[in-house]
């Protein structure tokens, strides 16, 4: 028998603030962290406006002996690894990272036995801090004041860090966050985009249902607040550049008025935790049951897949595969945290497949996109969705819909938060390249 | 419930060796080096000036649809001649009866390369001379002006995924991990338990990337991970010898086609080999640093071979992740002795890196191909280069020449850098 999974503590970090405290009050207060981007001039971008997380110092979130590996993490690794804090420490779990000596005292036990834990973590594209590689370029400038690339092999390229490079691999993610908790068990980074954290924390429910682990950090993290990352995005097209003077309504998920997405940095870390070892533990306040996952590709060869599927093939395989899991028909889900990045194609795209799926009960239960408060956080934004939708089923309660007046095919529009009876609660994320994941989360019977 | 057994249908590769799989494995028999002066760019005055490329490709002599991929980066065009061999070789080109929303994806790519010149140019033009710093709005300035979208999004790591799912109308699970130099063999090993819950039929599976260009050799040159060996690039790849100075930068793609048995049988489709055992760990140690005992190799490899049901016995040969660093190989060497203990001595254990270069995230697909094709031929890829051995080395890597042997069962490892470890078996059926 497959044996249950639960999340056990949940670490969600974006423009709403650090940890599910502010988080949950934020999506509940239906409030957008969109704002001005602070972290470069972006007056030069059609979109200014942004999902920022505030300024924190990362040496709090890393114990002592891993301190000055803090000098090699690009911002994304960051965000990777104070969520890995506040998930572990949600979960109650004494790891290396969350004791107070670092491991170092004799008495010290950890929670699992580190070989039992895992460790997946999605990551996005990662760039290059511009400031420290352009003060590397220039001293390889010619005369005409442009890039010599004799220069920059003979002597440019001394001018960086030996450790340049480690700081913008993907999997350094997943590497330090190991590394501080002292993971030993399977870990993986997977980089699909906007599905990334998804599919992580899929991964880590495959790897602790056939045993290969007990207990797994997942899901993902990422910034795309970079002069390049972020001009990638607006290549893209799919920014909206019409809101930056009312930057908190710039993203309108499922709505007719869709204009557009803005980037985000942030991500969320879920524990996910057999639920023998974590009964076993003396756990009794899980948040969530996972009890489906479901992945699959949207083809659409006339946009060479620069768009999804506009009927939502691959939602619906995804979504179907997550609900056969759970053994439950589409008139059991009380809650849909959907992608709803706000870009008109991909909201109706999604919309079509949801309903395809769940029919009229699409109509009748609420319909909820974090996107319209924190924006796109690339592959880390199913981290945050994961967490939510965990704490919705603790709290029964349905976050707030924003940004919504004139909803797209007979969808609820904005309302505020509401208590509510929540058994099952339906994840969806896609990412933009196509990969399509869903996850179904079941309250735990109190 | 037993889990359903995998199989290896179909195989593909391109590589500094060849583009098809017959003409790499005869040049790897052969000891044969894909090393030369780099000329994707110019790298003359780099302090490494070399590196295996693959040289005279292109997709579109491979692809059904090539209106689909223009602008492809390096990668995803490797990605797509494999997968195209590996998809013929399994005989889907002739099939009409796959289910496409059970036929999924799993590589282990690598991220495009940037666009340098304009990449550069923007960097340069947005440098602010006396705050030291990017001006924002400069930067953009320039950008906006010279960058392209095509060439932009095309650096995802996600698109040689997307690029295969629409060339094959793959609409199963879909994934790309990207563990560094463990991508692929993880992939394929992920790719394998997708199938055996039976959440797909087919996978396509494997890894393609490179990273021969400016700011990758930047990047390794000051990691000081690069061989250095400028008067001799067909004989820098030396691993498991004293005097290796680190890796070789190849670049590349392997592919498998991959199914259940059950699957394979039903269709008619020749069955290559079987995929019997994965195994997956975190080193937990440093970022910069591999275990100095081998920890997370050694469970790796454990792993994988409780994974299999195999015993120490069952193995016949292993493909070393043999980079040719310092560290890698005594460490690895050290890790299959407390695996194996005394039995390491004699099983052959080969890197064809030495011949190859490194792929990163591609090397372990393609020495998953090469561990078929051992299989297949009853022969053993030898170590090239290999003529002053390392004291700390001391075990058998088909030294210089490659030889016949009785090899059922395969093991092949990958160790990416940031400690994740990944381990394949791979059997005769």
């Amino acid at each position: 028998m497959t044996r249950k999974v639960v999340i056990s503590g949940v670490g969600p970090v974006s423009g709403l603030g650090l940890g599910i405290e502010p988080t949950w009050e934020g999506v509940c207060a239906g409030r957008s962290a969109v704002s001005r981007i602070e972290a470069f001039d972006p007056s030069g971008f059609g979109c200014q406006v942004g999902g920022e997380v505030e300024a924190f110092k990362i040496n709090q979130f890393v114990p002592k002996s891993h301190r000055k590996a803090t000098k090699v993490m690009a911002r994304d690794i960051q965000l990777a690894v104070v969520a890995a804090d506040y998930a572990a420490r949600d979960a109650g779990l004494m790891t290396k990272g969350t004791d107070p000596d670092g491991g170092k005292n004799g008495d010290f036990k950890t929670t699992y036995d580190p070989a039992r834990v895992g460790c997946h973590i999605g990551a996005g594209l990662i760039a290059a801090d511009l400031t420290e590689l352009t003060g590397a370029l220039v001293e390889a400038r010619d005369d005409n004041g442009d890039f010599d690339i004799h220069k920059w092999g003979s002597e440019g390229m001394e001018h960086l860090t030996p450790l340049w490079l480690l700081k913008y691999l993907p999997n350094m993610l997943a590497c330090h966050v190991t590394i501080i908790h002292d993971n030993r068990g399977p870990s993986n980074t997977i980089t699909c985009g906007e599905a990334s954290a998804m599919l992580s924390i899929g991964e880590s429910l495959r790897v602790i249902q056939r045993g290969k682990a007990d207990l797994c950090f997942c899901g993902g993290a990422e910034s795309k607040m970079n002069p390049m990352v972020y001009y990638r995005q607006e290549l893209t097209g799919r920014l909206n550049a019409g809101s930056n003077h009312d930057p908190g309504e710039a993203v309108r998920p499922y709505d007719e008025g869709a204009a557009g997405m803005v980037a985000g940095d942030g991500g969320g870390i879920v524990m996910l935790e057999a639920l023998e070892t974590y009964q076993g533990r003396g756990g009794e306040n899980a948040y969530a049951q996972v009890v489906g996952f479901g992945a699959s590709q949207s083809v659409n060869r006339e946009a060479k897949n620069m768009e999804p599927d506009p009927q939502g093939k691959a939602v619906v395989s995804s979504v179907s595969a997550a609900l056969r899991e759970a053994g439950i028909q589409a008139d059991q889900i009380d809650l849909v945290v959907g992608f709803g990045c706000g870009v008109a194609s991909w909201d109706r795209a999604e919309v079509n497949g949801l309903k395809a799926v769940l029919g009229d009960r699409l109509k009748d239960v609420p319909v909820v996109s974090l996107r319209a408060m924190v924006g796109n956080c690339g592959a880390g934004g199913g981290g945050v969705d994961i967490a939510v939708a965990a704490k919705a089923l603790r709290e029964q309660k349905v976050p707030a819909v924003i940004n919504r007046d004139t909803p797209m095919d007979g969808l609820g529009g904005s309302a505020a938060s509401m208590d509510a009876a929540l058994r099952h609660v339906l994840v969806f994320n896609m990412g933009f390249g196509g990969q399509n994941t869903a996850m179904v989360l079941k309250a735990i019977d109190r | 419930m037993s889990s359903p057994r995998i199989v290896i249908t179909g195989m593909g590769l391109v590589t500094p060796l060849g583009h098809d799989v017959e003409t790499v494995w005869a040049g790897l028999l052969s000891c044969d080096s894909g090393v030369g002066k780099i000329d994707h760019f110019d790298a003359s005055t780099f302090p490494t000036t070399f590196a295996a490329q693959v040289r005279d490709y292109d997709y579109r002599d491979f692809v059904k649809f090539p209106e689909l991929h223009e602008g492809v980066g390096l990668n995803t065009g490797f990605a797509l001649g494999a997968a195209a061999q590996a998809w013929e070789m399994a005989g889907l080109d002739k099939f009409e009866g796959l289910d496409r929303t059970r036929l999924g994806i799993y590589l282990g790519s690598g991220e495009g390369s940037l666009d340098f010149e304009n990449y550069f140019a923007s960097n340069l033009a947005g440098w602010d001379d006396h705050a030291k710093a990017i001006d924002g709005a400069k930067w953009a300035a320039t950008a906006t002006q010279k960058m392209t979208a095509v060439r932009e999004i095309e650096q995802e790591p996600n698109m040689p995924l997307t690029h295969l799912a629409m060339e094959f109308d793959a609409q199963g699970p879909a994934y790309n991990c990207l563990t560094a130099c463990a991508a692929s063999t993880q992939a394929i090993g992920e790719a394998t338990e997708i199938l055996r819950r039976g959440d797909a039929d087919v996978m396509i599976t494997g890894g393609a990337h490179t990273m021969i260009h400016p700011l990758g050799v930047t990047g390794f040159n000051r990691l000081t991970a690069l061989s250095n060996r400028n008067d001799d690039p067909r004989g820098a790849s030396r691993p498991f010898s004293v005097d290796r100075d680190g890796f070789v930068m190849g670049e590349g793609a392997g592919m498998l086609v991959i199914e259940t048995l059950e699957h394979a049988e039903a269709r008619g489709a020749t069955v290559l080999a079987e995929i019997a055992g994965y195994g997956s760990t975190a080193d937990a140690y440093r970022i910069t640093d591999i275990h100095p005992e081998g920890r997370g190799a050694a469970k790796s490899m454990n792993l994988a071979l409780e994974d299999a049901g195999l015993g120490l016995d069952d193995i016949d040969y292993i493909s070393a992740h043999g980079t040719g660093t310092k560290e890698n190989d005594s460490i690895e060497t050290k890790a299959v002795k407390v695996v194996f203990g005394e039995r390491a001595k004699s099983i052959p254990m080969s890197s064809i890196k030495s011949m190859l270069g490194h792929l990163i995230a591609a090397a372990g697909s393609v020495e998953a191909v090469v561990c078929v094709l051992a299989i297949r031929d009853q022969k053993l890829p030898p170590t090239h280069n290999l003529n002053n051995p390392d004291p700390e080395c001391d075990l058998d890597y088909v030294a210089n020449a490659s030889r016949d042997g009785k090899v059922d069962v395969c093991l092949s490892n990958s160790f990416g850098f940031g400690g994740q470890n990944d381990t394949l078996i791979i059997k005769r059926v």
